[in-house]
């Protein structure tokens, strides 16, 4: 009998800590299936970053550094110029990229880190127990947006694979959903394109993936699914903003 | 740089402190400009790439430290530099490192504060560079460089006491320090020590590795918190480092550090040709504070005075350190007065003291 479906080793065999229906433990599943496909396990430094993502390194089994909230990229840069002939991936929440780490990320992107970033945006804070994010929808309502979230006052929700994607530095960037199968497929084929980026030389790779987050949504597993599929991705298109297919050389 | 065929040089001592750090082996600079330590950067942009090393000019010093952290996790022999302000940034990197375990080397060629300040030196980052600095129960070592020989030297032994307690360490210099211009003797380069352990490279034929401060689970933070707390004991007896100068008939002892110490011991020439009986203890090490010689030496003189470029941050660990007995005073200069005290100055505080 040939054996055609496993856990890809590099995602260690313990349960997931995330909620019911939270898509984290997709994600994983995809970098740990990323990372077996292209045989990273040995030469992979993975940086860690704060919020429901920090224990990335309890689930998957490559060498990781735990960054302080944010910081994840200017972490990685660090790592990426000592040693270059690694694989680099940071993993991190929207609270972490797109508010506290704003400067680091559009810096580390800019400079074209040959590095991948995973970025799960679920328009919240998670762990704290939810708060409004920098991505946090228009009228939605959290921990901190009781009356929702309202644009004269707490601005607009941001796009952050396409506010990157114009940087000369980034070589890679889309969105991507787990929500349905069909779209699990296309995000795992996206997600494999981003760490091929990075192997190539290329430079900078950001996929950000569009995640549920049914506890602080107040909403069940299959509803903040459909959330997904019906509030989050008309506002943040799915889709590759950027593409590059040869290294840059001054 | 292999051979130090020039033994002697005249330097700067920013610039002393950036040639002791190729010399010891550090190829990684990240940084964010501030003065007055503008030509550690600019001499370490010039000078790593020709040894195969990386500088890399950070958007932040919040970047700096992290990217510092980063390079260190690798086991790579890295370093900041900054003042005040930008010490202040790194502060949050700074805990991270000490609770992962993470050496470095950061530099704070200090200026005036709070806030914004001024660039004229000061000693007023004594307490954050002493007391941790960032949120949590850790130290760092503190070196306190005198002159741009110490530069030089104190760069080497910061690596080595970074890599040999897994810390950060700071090396807390000032604005005269940092800028006179002085002879240093350099010497033999250290032979490249071999990765450690603990270092993160990939996972190959081995277990995965893991750096991290954060320890949920009941009791796990406790065990830590008690495992670095040995290693700060040890610190405490093993590394402690001060000169002494004319303390062995001493009645009075003069405390002070950096460019202070300096000036304090033509104030003591002087003072002596008066009659006073003064001698030095000059801290080195500003963690591990030197307690014990300060301890001994409170068992027979008659009064201590701290001098301060600052408003006294240092005599409270003079007060800590001294058995109960002699008098121990503080003279200060608040910083920004627009010049460091003259040794006159400090020779007639002895004067009035200690007569």
């Amino acid at each position: 009998m040939k054996q055609v479906f496993s856990r890809p080793p590099e995602l260690i065999d313990i349960p997931f800590h995330f909620c019911p229906g939270c898509h984290h433990g997709l994600i994983h599943r995809l970098t740990a299936e990323a990372l077996n496909y292209y045989g990273l396990r040995k030469k992979t430094i993975a940086v860690s970053s704060v919020g429901c993502s920090v224990f990335l390194y309890n689930y998957i089994d490559v060498d990781t550094v735990e960054a302080p909230h944010g910081r994840a990229p200017a972490v990685a840069t660090g790592v990426r110029r000592v040693l270059p002939d690694r694989f680099v991936f940071t993993y991190q929440g929207d609270g972490d990229l797109a508010a506290i780490g704003m400067s680091e990320i559009i810096h580390c992107a800019n400079r074209g880190e040959n590095i991948t970033v995973i970025f799960v945006n679920n328009a919240i804070y998670g762990m704290t127990g939810g708060q409004m994010a920098p991505t946090t929808l228009l009228g939605m309502k959290t921990a901190t947006t009781p009356y929702g979230r309202s644009f004269q006052k707490d601005g607009y929700p941001i796009r952050m694979a396409e506010f990157l994607a114009p940087l000369e530095g980034v070589a890679f960037s889309a969105r991507v959903a787990v929500d349905k199968i069909a779209n699990l497929r296309r995000a795992k084929k996206i997600l494999f394109q981003a760490f091929q980026t990075q192997i190539s030389g290329l430079g900078f790779s950001f996929v950000e993936f569009l995640s549920a987050c049914p506890t602080n949504w107040g909403l069940s597993p299959v509803e903040a699914a459909r959330k997904v599929e019906q509030e989050m991705i008309p506002y943040y298109p799915l889709g590759i903003f950027k593409e590059k297919k040869a290294a840059d050389h001054l | 740089m292999a051979e130090n065929e020039n033994k002697k040089v005249f330097i700067r001592g920013n610039e002393a402190l950036a040639m002791a750090a190729i010399e010891a082996g550090c190829r990684y600079y990240f940084g964010y400009p501030i003065t007055p330590q503008g030509e550690i950067p600019e001499y370490l942009a010039r000078e790593l790439p020709k040894v195969g090393g990386q500088f890399l000019q950070a958007e932040s010093e919040i970047a700096s430290i992290n990217m510092l952290l980063g390079a260190g996790a690798l086991g790579a022999r890295a370093l900041t530099s900054s003042s005040g302000p930008g010490i202040s940034l790194m502060q949050e990197g700074i805990s991270y490192m000490a609770g992962s375990e993470i050496p470095g080397v950061i530099v704070n060629v200090s200026r005036c504060g709070p806030g914004l300040g001024g660039i004229a030196p000061s000693q007023g980052d004594y307490f954050q560079a002493t007391r941790g600095g960032g949120h949590g129960d850790y130290r760092t070592p503190v070196l306190a460089p005198d002159s741009p020989q110490e530069m030089y030297d104190l760069t080497f032994l910061a690596f080595d006491l970074a890599f040999k307690y897994r810390t950060p360490a700071l090396i807390l210099s000032d604005a005269v320090v940092g800028q006179m211009k002085e002879q240093v003797n350099r010497r033999e380069p250290p032979a490249p020590s071999p990765l450690p352990e603990w270092v993160l490279t990939g996972a190959e034929g081995r277990a995965s590795r893991l750096l991290k401060s954060l320890y949920l689970a009941e009791g796990e933070l406790e065990k830590q918190t008690l495992k670095q707390l040995d290693k700060y004991h040890e610190i405490e007896r093993r590394e402690p480092r001060w000169e002494e100068f004319l303390t062995e008939d001493a009645d009075f002892i003069v405390v002070a550090f950096g460019i202070i110490a300096r000036i304090a011991k033509s104030s003591i020439r002087m003072a002596r040709k008066q009659g006073i009986k003064a001698g030095l203890l000059r801290p080195i090490t500003l963690y591990p504070f030197p307690v014990e010689p300060i301890r001994k030496l409170s068992r027979r003189v008659k009064k201590f005075l701290v001098v301060e470029l600052n408003t006294g941050q240092m005599v409270d660990d003079v007060r800590m350190s001294a058995l109960p007995g002699p008098g121990i005073e503080l003279y200060f200069r608040a910083p920004g007065a627009g010049s460091l005290p003259a040794l006159e100055e400090i020779a007639g505080e002895m004067e009035r003291r200690f007569r």
